[in-house]
């Protein structure tokens, strides 16, 4: 492939350029300059710059000063139990229910294309307006709860918002879409003839998925699911209408949002933020680190 | 998947089987996942459809449906929210992000595509590290930098904190796409002496054009409905639809809750035009498949 690419002859001193070009340094790699640019610029620098002002708190004491507050304040460190506590299950949920239903949507039948679109039509939808609709619809006039009391389920208006559960819905309608696509589009990526190569071998249905399917699908449910994590873990509109936001549901994002911009705090606000990473950055690892055990050739070819 | 397979009509679990007549009761297993799919689409029609009614109500309480049907609210909404602006910046900054987010990707997406260069994979890692931080961890240092630096509260800072999951996101989905195409056809216009410009603009960027439009939707859409980064480093004149969106719903109380209504439904308006849009030119479930798609057909 980079063959044409380990002759440019042109120019003076051919020695270096010579040996440079042959492990692959050449002039076009300049292309890729812009996007370094933009990356070390807009994203690594300030996160440099954040990850300097966390040590150096606002109200003075020694540079770790910012982390032992927010860690022996129990009403900061609270809010990382409380966002694993939402974006674990609920990422879970949005990749394993979709295993099963991507499974029988794989095939090509009638109307799979309006039912993929239908399924789409929630990530447009953004959490704002989520959250906006699930207050109506949850809230105790709503027609859920219109419809439970009036079939005789519940007595009382069952409570679904201002608390753990409208976030959940929350993360499930804007996270179930998006896990479904993805895992839909991994699992065609499978090669059919594999598992018709099982059948023929008299495997069942069950044997063909446990022992076919969920391992070369493997490397997908990993990057699926953090993905899925992701945007459960930096829920913070719905955490914020929907949710309880200074009790039940006050994620971790909304304490650094809090000390950044209603305290003014940008060290502290910094220091949560990269708090925050770092949990998160240790979920994907741990899943990365499960997904290697894992077949990673390329049969399916994808997930890689 | 297209040709490969000869699609089994209706049953696409069990493919293989020579099916008997239709079976009416299905399985355990499929009754769950239907199940489940009709209380996920349930769920969202209740939400979408509490919004919508909502919208159009006169007065709604404790009732099935709005005493009376108005489109009031949307002309009130458009007024007090000064949505005209709003929608206007909106267009502005997704337009920018989707110029300056290809422009600087889909080169850099070319070599990471088609060379091997050492520190690649630093490369590929920094280029992924942005789409799996939280908005927030980056936004609020990225938006004390942009004050800093005076850029924010402004289109161009707004523009700027959205290009940060942006153009990662144009890498990662460009390089597969650039990878499928043959080298072989640049090798045979270098031979015929093409320079790497022209290369890129007679050869490449016809062969590119469907990846390029699938993947600048895919940013438009994504830089409309950003909400995290837009809010963290927008001032009073370059606040998008989700922001005034989120401001609106945050000081209820204020206005009434229909007008907001009003306002999310116009903004799904918008959402829906684009989606509407993007599903011409691609094909949700192909995203990833898209390679083998390309290379069986």
């Amino acid at each position: 492939m980079s063959a044409p690419a380990a002759a440019p002859s042109r120019g003076a001193d051919p020695g270096l350029r010579h040996r440079l070009a042959e492990r692959g340094v050449d002039a076009r790699l300049l292309l890729l300059v812009p996007g370094m640019v933009f990356v070390v610029g807009l994203f690594v620098y300030p996160f440099c710059y954040g990850l300097g002002l966390s040590f150096q708190p606002a109200k003075g004491g020694g540079p770790f000063a910012d982390y032992q507050r927010f860690f022996s304040d129990a009403y900061q460190r609270d809010t990382i139990g409380k966002t694993l506590r939402l974006a674990v299950p609920a990422a879970l949920l949005n990749v394993l229910a979709s295993v099963p239903i991507a499974y029988r949507m794989r095939g090509r039948f009638r109307g799979k294309r309006l039912l993929t679109t239908a399924l789409v039509v929630p990530i447009t939808l953004g959490t704002v307006l989520t959250a906006e609709g699930l207050l109506t619809f949850l809230g105790p006039r709503g027609w859920l709860n219109r419809a439970l009391t009036g079939l005789g389920i519940v007595d009382e208006p069952v409570t679904l918002i201002q608390n753990y559960w409208g976030v959940f819905f929350s993360i499930v309608i804007s996270g179930f879409p998006f896990a479904f696509l993805l895992i839909l589009s991994y699992l065609s990526g499978i090669d059919p003839s594999l598992e018709r190569a099982a059948a023929t071998l008299g495997a069942g249905w069950w044997q063909r998925f446990r022992r076919i399917t969920l391992p070369l699908l493997a490397p997908g449910l990993a990057t699926t699911f953090c993905l899925t994590f992701v945007l459960a873990f930096s829920v913070f509109p719905s955490a914020y209408l929907v949710g309880d936001p200074t009790g039940e549901t006050r994620v971790i994002s909304i304490a650094a949002y809090e000390a950044a911009y209603q305290q003014y705090d940008y060290a502290f606000g910094s220091t949560i933020a990269v708090i925050m990473g770092a949990i998160e950055l240790a979920v994907i690892g741990l899943v990365l680190a499960w997904r290697s055990r894992f077949y990673a050739g390329t049969t399916g070819g994808k997930g890689s | 998947m297209t040709t490969t397979v000869p699609a089994p009509a209706g049953a696409p679990a069990t493919g293989d089987a020579p099916r008997p007549a239709r079976r009416i009761v299905a399985t355990p297993g499929a009754w769950l996942v239907w199940g489940g799919v009709t209380l996920f689409l349930l769920l969202l029609l209740g939400v979408v459809g509490s919004v919508l009614v909502n919208s159009f109500g006169t007065r709604w309480f404790d009732t099935w449906l709005p005493a009376g049907w108005t489109t009031g609210w949307y002309t009130q909404a458009w007024d007090d929210f000064d949505l005209l602006p709003v929608i206007v910046t909106t267009l502005e900054v997704a337009a920018s992000v989707v110029a300056l987010s290809v422009a600087v990707g889909v080169p850099a997406s070319y070599v990471l595509a088609r060379r091997a260069f050492p520190g690649k994979r630093v490369v590929y890692l920094l280029f992924l590290l942005p789409i799996m931080m939280p908005p927030i961890t980056y936004g609020i240092p990225l938006a004390t930098v942009l004050y800093k630096v005076g850029l924010a509260g402004h289109v161009s800072g707004v523009v700027l904190a959205n290009l940060v999951p942006c153009v990662p996101f144009v890498v990662l989905t460009m390089t597969p796409f650039i990878e499928q195409i043959d080298p072989a056809i640049e090798q045979a216009a270098r031979m015929s002496g093409a320079r790497t410009w022209a290369v890129f603009t007679r050869i490449l960027a016809p062969l590119l054009l469907p990846g390029i439009l699938a993947s600048s939707i895919l940013v438009l859409v994504r830089t409309v409905g950003m909400f995290e980064l837009t809010f963290l480093t927008a001032g009073p004149d370059s606040t998008t639809l989700v922001v005034a969106l989120f401001n609106a719903m945050n000081a209820a109380g204020i206005r009434a809750q229909q007008s907001v209504d009003a306002m999310a439904v116009l903004y799904m308006g918008v959402m829906l035009v684009l989606l509407v849009v993007a599903l011409r030119f691609v094909n949700p479930t192909q995203l990833v498949s898209q390679v083998k798609e390309e290379q069986t057909r």
